[in-house]
C-alpha cells in the first residue's frame, strides 16, 4: 500500500485488504453521514479545540508518563507507562466517546447506543452522555453484567439505561450485535458510539484519530523524559484494539517496534482466520464454516474474537507483531504492578505488562526501553481478583 | 448475466399474469423434518422460496430468526448440509439463499457461487453484503448463473436506489422498515413508501420482507409492490410446533390474503 502508516485509509476505508462497510443496506446511509460528518469536523479547528478543551477541563489530560523505578530494577529493562488510567472514567476510552458525542451533537443526535465488555467504554458512554444532556442505552452481555456489577451500577448512576444481553455467548460480540439491531431501527436519532477501533468504515479510522492523542502526548513526553528519543518498543494490549491503535499512531513513523497484547483465549492475530464480521473485514476466531467462535478470557474486554482491521494490516505488513499473554501471567502482573509501583492495572492493561514482564532480557534486550500503556485502572476487577486470588 | 434467470423469469411470469408474489422463509436445517417442512410449504402458493443458511451472528435478524438459526447450528447444520439438501429437494420453484457473508467468504465467493448453482439453487441474499462491497461476489455469481438479491431500504436515497435496482437479480428486496426481522402489530408506512418508490425504477419484481407478519398485512404491502417475503411469522409457527402442514396452511392462509386483495 502506498502512503503513510496508519494515515487515511483506502477507498472504502480499507486497510490493505482489511475494513471495509459490510452493513446492512439500511444502515449504510448513516455510515456516509458519519463519514462525512467527520471528516468535516476533523478538518475544523474549531472542533479540534472544543474536543481537546473538553479533555483538558473535563477529561484531565494530558495524562503523564510515570517512570517505573522499581518495576524497571527487577526487570532490568526500563518501563515507562502512559497512564491513561488517570484519565476522567479511569481508561482511555473517554477520548473517543468526548469525540463521537460532539459529533452527534453536530448530526442531530440526542442518542447514543453503546456496548460494553468490562464496562470502560459503557461507563464513558454513559458519562458523555450526561455531559451532553443525551439520552444513553448500553448493551452489555449478562456474562459480564454479573462480572462488573459495580460498573452496571455505575453506568445507571449516570443515567444511562443498560441491557442485558442474553444471545449467543452473552459478552461483547454480542453487546456488539445488539447495539447494531437498536441502531438500524433507531438510526433517525441515534448515534452508534462504538467503543473501539472496529466495525464498519469510518469507525476504525475515526476511533483511531480520536484516540491518538494517547500517542501523540506519550511520543512528547518520551522525548523531554528520554533526551529526544523515542522508546525502543511500544507496548499495549488489544482488543478490538482502540488504546492500542492510539498509541501506535504516535509512533508510527519512528523507529520503535510496536507490540500488541492479546489475550491468549482471544487471538485474532495469533489464531484467527481473514473473516467479516460486525461491518468489517478483519482476522476473526471461527470455524472451518465461518461460524464465530466465542473468545474467553479473564478479562471482559478483550473478550472479542476479532480485531480492528487496521491491526490485521499492521500484522500483515509487519509494521507491529501481535503476542499473547495467558490468564495465570496476568492475574500475577495484577499484583506485581500494585505491589512494585503503587498501580493496580485493568486486567486489559496487565495483558501488555505481562508480555514485558515475561520477555525482558529474551525479547526485549536487557537495558531497552519500553513504554506500556497502562490502558485503564483495575478498580473494576479488583472484586473478581479477589476471588481468583483467594 | 444475459436475460433474467430461473428465479426472475418464474417471478416475472407470475407478476405478469397478474397474481401477486408469495415469497415464504424457512432457516435450514432449524428442525429435523425442515426439509418436509420446505416441500409443504412451496406446495401451498409459494412462487420461490428463501432458505436461510444458519450464522452464528445474525445481525439484522430479531428474536426469533436468531433462535431459529441457533437451533439449526445446535443441530449440527452446516451451510453444505443445507445447500446438499436443496440438490435433491425438487420443490418445483425456485430457491434462493439468504445467509450473512462470512459463510460466503470463508467458502470463496467462486466455490460459494459453484456450491449454489450446482445443487440447483437459483439466487442468493446477503444483506450484509452491500452494493459497494458485493462487486466481486456478483461477479462470480454472474458467472455460476446465480442470480443476486439485493436491498434497498426505507432510508436508501433514490439515486443509490436505482443503482441498486440496476444491478438486482432474481427480485428487489424492498426492505419494509427501519429495524430487524420479526413480526410487528402492523404494516410500518415505510413498507408502501419503499414500494411506491421502487415500482417505477425497475423492471425486476419488487418484494416486501422485514416485518410482514399477517396475510392481511401481505395484502397492504402488495397494494404498492409486486410481492412479499414473510419470514419470523412463519418461522415461529415451525418453532412452535406448526409441522409441515401447519407451515403450509399458514402459507395458504397468505396466498388467499394476495389473491383476494
Amino acid at each position: 500500500m502506498s502512503g503513510p502508516v496508519m494515515g487515511e485509509p483506502g477507498p472504502g476505508g480499507r486497510f490493505g485488504e482489511f475494513g471495509g462497510r459490510f452493513v446492512p443496506e439500511s444502515l449504510v446511509p448513516a455510515c456516509q453521514e458519519l463519514e462525512a460528518a467527520f471528516s468535516e469536523a476533523w478538518a475544523d479547528p474549531a472542533f479540534h479545540g472544543e474536543f481537546e478543551e473538553i479533555l483538558t477541563d473535563y477529561g484531565g489530560r494530558p495524562t503523564p508518563v510515570t517512570e517505573c523505578r522499581r518495576l524497571s530494577e527487577r526487570l532490568g529493562v526500563r518501563v515507562l507507562l502512559k497512564r491513561e488510567d488517570l484519565a476522567h472514567t479511569g481508561s482511555h476510552k473517554l477520548n473517543n466517546v468526548i469525540g463521537q458525542a460532539l459529533l452527534a451533537r453536530r448530526m442531530g443526535k440526542p442518542r447514543l447506543v453503546a456496548e460494553t465488555g468490562a464496562g470502560q467504554h459503557g461507563v464513558a458512554s454513559a458519562t458523555a452522555a450526561a455531559l451532553f444532556g443525551m439520552e444513553c442505552t448500553v448493551y452489555m452481555g449478562e456474562v459480564d453484567v454479573e462480572r462488573q456489577a459495580l460498573n452496571v451500577f455505575r453506568m445507571e448512576l449516570l443515567g444511562a439505561e443498560v441491557v442485558p444481553v442474553s444471545s449467543g455467548s452473552r459478552t461483547l460480540k454480542d453487546a456488539v450485535n445488539e447495539a447494531m439491531r437498536d441502531w438500524v431501527a433507531t438510526v433517525e436519532r441515534t448515534h452508534y458510539c462504538l467503543g473501539s477501533v472496529m466495525g464498519p468504515h469510518p469507525y476504525p479510522w475515526m476511533v483511531r484519530e480520536l484516540q491518538r492523542i494517547v500517542g501523540d502526548e506519550a511520543r512528547e513526553q518520551c522525548r523531554v523524559r528520554l533526551g529526544g528519543a523515542d522508546p525502543d518498543w511500544v507496548v499495549a494490549c488489544v482488543g478490538g484494539g482502540s488504546n492500542a491503535a492510539g498509541t501506535f499512531a504516535g509512533f508510527a513513523d519512528t523507529d520503535a517496534a510496536l507490540v500488541g497484547v492479546e489475550a491468549a483465549g482471544g487471538s485474532a492475530v495469533g489464531k484467527g482466520v481473514p473473516g467479516v464480521l460486525h461491518g468489517m473485514k478483519s482476522l476473526l476466531l471461527q470455524d472451518e464454516w465461518g461460524q464465530i467462535l466465542e473468545a474467553h478470557s479473564i478479562s471482559a474486554g478483550l473478550d472479542y474474537p476479532g480485531i480492528g482491521p487496521e491491526h490485521a494490516h499492521l500484522a500483515a505488513i509487519g509494521r507491529a507483531r501481535y503476542v499473547q499473554a495467558e490468564d495465570g501471567e496476568v492475574l500475577e502482573v495484577f499484583k506485581l504492578l500494585s505491589e512494585t509501583e503503587g498501580i493496580i492495572p485493568a486486567f486489559e492493561s496487565a495483558h501488555a505488562l505481562a508480555w514485558v514482564v515475561r520477555e525482558a532480557g529474551k525479547a526485549i534486550p536487557t537495558g531497552d526501553t519500553v513504554l506500556v500503556t497502562l490502558s485503564g485502572r483495575g478498580d473494576k476487577d479488583v472484586a473478581q481478583a479477589r476471588e481468583m486470588l483467594r | 448475466m444475459s436475460g433474467p434467470g430461473a428465479l426472475e423469469s418464474r417471478l416475472r411470469d407470475g407478476r405478469d399474469a397478474g397474481r401477486k408474489l408469495l415469497v415464504p422463509y424457512v432457516t435450514g436445517g432449524m428442525t429435523d423434518d425442515w426439509l418436509d417442512t420446505l416441500r409443504a410449504v412451496a406446495g401451498a402458493g409459494a412462487d420461490a422460496v428463501e432458505v436461510g443458511i444458519p450464522f452464528s451472528d445474525p445481525m439484522i435478524d430479531g428474536p426469533t430468526i436468531q433462535a431459529s438459526s441457533l437451533a439449526a447450528l445446535e443441530r449440527g447444520t452446516t451451510p453444505l448440509a443445507v445447500i446438499d439438501a436443496l440438490a435433491g429437494a425438487d420443490l418445483g420453484v425456485p430457491v434462493a439463499v439468504m445467509t450473512y457473508y462470512n459463510l460466503v467468504y470463508r467458502a470463496g465467493d467462486r466455490r460459494f457461487a459453484r456450491w449454489l448453482a450446482d445443487a440447483g439453487v437459483a439466487g442468493a441474499i446477503i444483506p450484509d453484503l452491500p452494493l459497494e462491497e458485493s462487486g466481486d461476489w456478483r461477479l462470480e455469481a454472474a458467472d455460476a448463473g446465480v442470480e443476486t438479491v439485493l436491498l434497498v431500504a426505507p432510508s436508501t436515497p433514490d439515486d443509490r436506489a436505482r443503482a441498486i435496482c440496476a444491478e438486482s437479480h432474481g427480485f428487489v428486496y424492498g426492505v419494509g422498515l427501519m429495524g430487524v426481522t420479526g413480526e410487528r402489530a402492523e404494516l410500518a408506512a415505510t413498507a408502501g413508501e419503499v414500494g411506491r418508490r421502487l415500482g417505477p425504477m425497475t423492471e425486476t419484481p419488487v418484494c416486501i420482507g422485514i416485518g410482514v407478519s399477517t396475510a392481511a398485512q401481505a395484502a397492504e404491502a402488495c397494494r404498492e409492490a409486486d410481492g412479499v417475503v414473510v419470514g419470523s411469522a412463519l418461522v415461529r409457527r415451525i418453532l412452535d410446533g406448526a409441522g409441515p402442514e401447519g407451515a403450509a396452511a399458514f402459507v395458504a392462509e397468505l396466498r388467499s390474503g394476495l389473491d383476494g386483495a
